[in-house]
């Protein structure tokens, strides 16, 4: 079977998760013969767990990843990581948003979990931790951390830079074009530093 | 609304590739009701021009409409989720008798897994049902092409089609080529014809009519090019439809495949012949075994399908894998960790909120409808204790009243009550009720989106139009005891629901607060509410009114940012320790 690229990107709504989906599948769309992207959610709400789906390669059937053969997961928040952490293929990629948003709860109260790198570390995952909400507030509009999220994940896919750029301006809204090209290209510089450290770690 | 160039390849999601379809058929006239998965087919439909698109006050009605248009000779199209078409059932099950002089074709868009719905119904018995042809495509780009062909059938043998597609089709984006718009240039117009189009009267002869055509199909579909055989390897050969296809593709990328476009009526000799050209074959279809007990019926003996493969559930390429291959997905990691749930919650600054806490003090049985304020069942607030389908909850109301129940209230949306609660509160009027109904009126349809309805006072094309008058229709309708109450204002709300369930009639109340969401609705507060932590006590008062924006934890604190400053927080607290920010 031809080669397809198995990505997902999970979070909590509100957090920019189907944004950025549609820029990568926009982005994908522009480079290769065949892209399918989709969501599974249950009843759409602010704070409710997002995960979308996206494929792409010379020739894609299904739009749903198999369990057990992401290549990247692309966690918006933490916990998320381990909610769909059971997609990724055995040492598959995880860039994990370092922010966690604790969950609205109904019934007993529970702490925030604790230990969910080490969780995924010990599973055998390769992660990255990506400062997307921190390095988003530096540069002076926190919803632009998903912009910074798909920077760092461009170092990872064979994506043209131009493709990237020419989905963006097309996607984001003149008015907020500058702070999220500035935001993206942060990501790229983030996703270029980590895959280095790594290739030195290795 | 730009359009895209033809031959451009773009990306797109199913509901939007089958408006691009409807613009292309040169469709004159769209019709529907908002409801998940099929909401967007009409609100992309409204973004062309060429395209009048309108929402109707219920299922029912957008197919009465629609109907009309077709039969004076022009393509309409009428869109719905699964269980709208049961709505719009009993217009469904007698236009075929007639048949359509103008294309006419209906949406149904099922959804597999419930991920937004009450029930599991495989729509494709609706095909056979009312002897209607059905045409299911299986990604975007088929989505947009199929709904042509759907047009083209039903002009064809002036008969309505059912074009079935499922969530996972409809929300899925794929690429799609686009094509120009062809104006659909049929001569055809309505002819009064009494013995054809006055049904009840010329039943008998339009029923046998209505059995010769679907013989008709039934002999066209045998050559119809679109049901097409891919050619494959092996001894297991493959029969499926719609996104089962995409799975099976996946699972068996070498098989021979035989992929159904149209599937009912099925092309009897064609399915005969290829099971006869294979060891075994395999019928691959999400729900219901509808072409599997068809097939067997006829006495085809190699055949495997919900003896291994699930009746309910949205399939994957995980679930044919198990169902095959025997091989188990990758389960997910909460047996070895606990993995908090992110349960849904009405959203910070919700109305509903306000009606359902004055509801819970007031104890009462509370009979519930189909919307965002269905989340109100659940805890902590748990003030709503039944919910089926659209407009049940008057009706329900009223029944729980006449078998027994002292205190019952319905509560229905306003979108919700204009669909299917007029009827019912006529009801309980003309038979004598005492029923109180609460329509929580927050200026939109909520849960599908955010859709125009006719009291919001705008179009589903955003233009002005008069505003349906609530309080007037209720008054109308005889309800003399009508309360149009503040939900985040407690005593208020409170004592508005004393008084109507006190009150020996039938009494409505009118909650008066927008959704967060509604478009161009203003009135709404904006500042947030901060918990002075020297006043608090902890004593948790403010986390039970289930406000996402007020922080779980031993020390409540608010979330600035997605607070509206409703209040009903500072309301629940008894030591002043909330208050809005900067006075507190």
């Amino acid at each position: 079977m031809s080669q397809v690229t198995n990505i997902l990107l999970c979070g909590v709504g509100g957090q920019g998760v189907l944004l950025a989906s549609e820029v990568l599948a926009l982005v994908a769309a522009e480079e290769k013969a065949e892209v399918k992207q989709t969501e599974v959610h249950g009843v759409a709400q602010r704070g409710g767990s997002v995960v979308s789906h996206l494929r792409f390669g010379d020739k894609v059937y299904s739009p749903t990843v198999r369990t057990g053969t992401g290549d990247i997961l692309v966690a918006f928040e933490r916990l998320e990581a381990v909610r769909y952490g059971h997609y990724v293929k055995p040492g598959g990629l995880m860039l994990i948003n370092d922010v966690e948003v604790m969950p609205g709860q109904i019934g007993d109260y529970k702490p925030y979990p604790s230990g969910i790198i080490e969780f995924l570390g010990n599973k055998g995952f390769a992660l990255q931790s990506i400062p997307a909400t921190a390095k988003a507030k530096e540069l002076g509009n926190p919803r632009v951390s998903s912009l910074i999220i798909l920077g760092a994940l461009s170092a990872h896919l064979d994506l043209s830079a131009k493709a990237w750029e020419a989905v963006i301006k097309r996607r984001i809204p003149a008015k907020l074009l500058d702070v999220n090209l500035k935001a993206f290209q942060a990501g790229v510089e983030i996703g270029k530093s980590m895959a280095q450290a790594a290739a030195a770690g290795a | 609304m730009t359009l895209p160039s033809p031959g451009q390849r773009i990306l797109m999601a199913g509901n939007n590739a089958i408006a691009q379809g409807a613009y292309e058929a040169g469709v004159y006239f769209a019709s529907g009701y908002p409801g998940t998965p099929s909401t967007e087919v009409l609100e992309i439909i409204s973004q062309y021009s060429d395209i009048r698109a309108q929402w109707g006050a219920n299922e029912k009605v957008a197919f009465d409409e629609a109907m009309g248009v077709a039969m004076s000779g022009k393509r309409a199209l009428c869109s719905m989720k699964y269980v709208g078409l049961n709505v719009a059932a009993d217009s469904f099950m007698v236009f075929p008798f007639a048949g359509t002089v103008g294309g006419f074709v209906v949406i149904s868009a099922d959804d597999p897994g419930m991920y937004s719905s009450q029930n599991e119904q495989d729509n494709r018995y609706f095909a056979r049902l009312a002897q209607v042809p059905m045409i299911e495509p299986s990604d975007p780009q088929e989505a947009k092409d199929y709904l042509k062909l759907a047009f083209e059938l039903s002009e064809q043998f002036s008969t309505p089609v059912l074009y079935r597609t499922s969530m996972r089709v409809s929300h899925s984006k794929g690429m799609v080529t686009v094509g120009e718009r062809t104006e659909s240039v049929s001569d055809k117009k309505f002819v009064k014809d009494v013995p054809n189009w006055v049904v009840p009267i010329f039943a008998k002869s339009l029923r046998a009519k209505l059995d010769a055509k679907i013989a008709r199909i039934t002999e066209f579909v045998e050559s119809y090019p679109y049901n097409r055989i891919e050619d494959g390897s092996g001894k297991i050969g493959i029969i499926t439809s719609g996104a089962s296809y995409t799975y099976a593709k996946e699972i068996f990328p070498d098989a021979p495949v035989f992929k159904l476009a149209l599937t009912y009526p099925l092309p009897k000799q064609k399915i005969l012949d290829f099971c006869a050209q294979h060891e075994q074959v395999y019928v691959i279809e999400e729900l219901e075994p509808f072409m599997e007990e068809q097939i067997r019926a006829w006495g085809v003996g190699n055949i495997v399908g919900k003896d291994r493969l699930p009746r309910t559930g949205e399939f994957s390429a995980d679930v044919l894998a198990k169902a095959f291959f025997e091989e188990e997905p990758v389960t997910d990691f909460a047996g070895e960790f606990d993995i908090i749930a992110r349960p849904p919650q009405l959203c910070p600054g919700c109305p509903h909120r306000g009606a359902y806490l004055a509801l819970k003090k007031a104890g009462v049985l509370v009979t519930g409808d189909i919307g965002c304020y269905t989340l109100g069942a659940l805890p902590p607030l748990g003030a709503m204790h039944t919910s089926f389908c659209m407009g049940a909850s008057i009706g329900n109301a009223f029944g729980f009243e006449i078998g027994g129940t002292e205190k019952v209230a319905a509560v229905i949306g306003d979108s919700t009550f204009i669909h299917g609660g007029i009827p019912p509160l006529i009801d309980v009027v003309y038979n004598g009720g005492n029923t109180t109904t609460l329509i929580l009126d927050n200026r939109t349809t909520g849960m599908t989106g955010h859709q125009e309805h006719p009291a919001t006072g705008l179009t589903l094309k955003g233009q002005e139009a008069p505003r349906l008058d609530l309080v007037g229709l209720v008054k109308a309708i005889g309800v003399e005891h009508v309360q149009v109450a503040d939900p985040f204002n407690q005593k208020e709300m409170y004592a508005s629901v004393k008084e109507a369930l006190d009150h020996n009639g039938p009494s409505v109340i009118i909650t008066n607060r927008p959704c967060i969401f509604a478009r161009g609705e203003k009135t709404r507060p904006k500042t947030p509410y901060v918990i002075n932590e020297d006043k608090c006590t902890q004593c948790g008062a403010c986390q039970r009114i289930g406000c996402p924006g007020v922080l779980p934890g031993e020390q409540p604190r608010i979330d600035e940012v997605t607070c509206t400053g409703c209040s009903l927080c500072a309301q629940a607290c008894k030591f002043d320790a909330i208050g809005l920010k900067g006075d507190a």
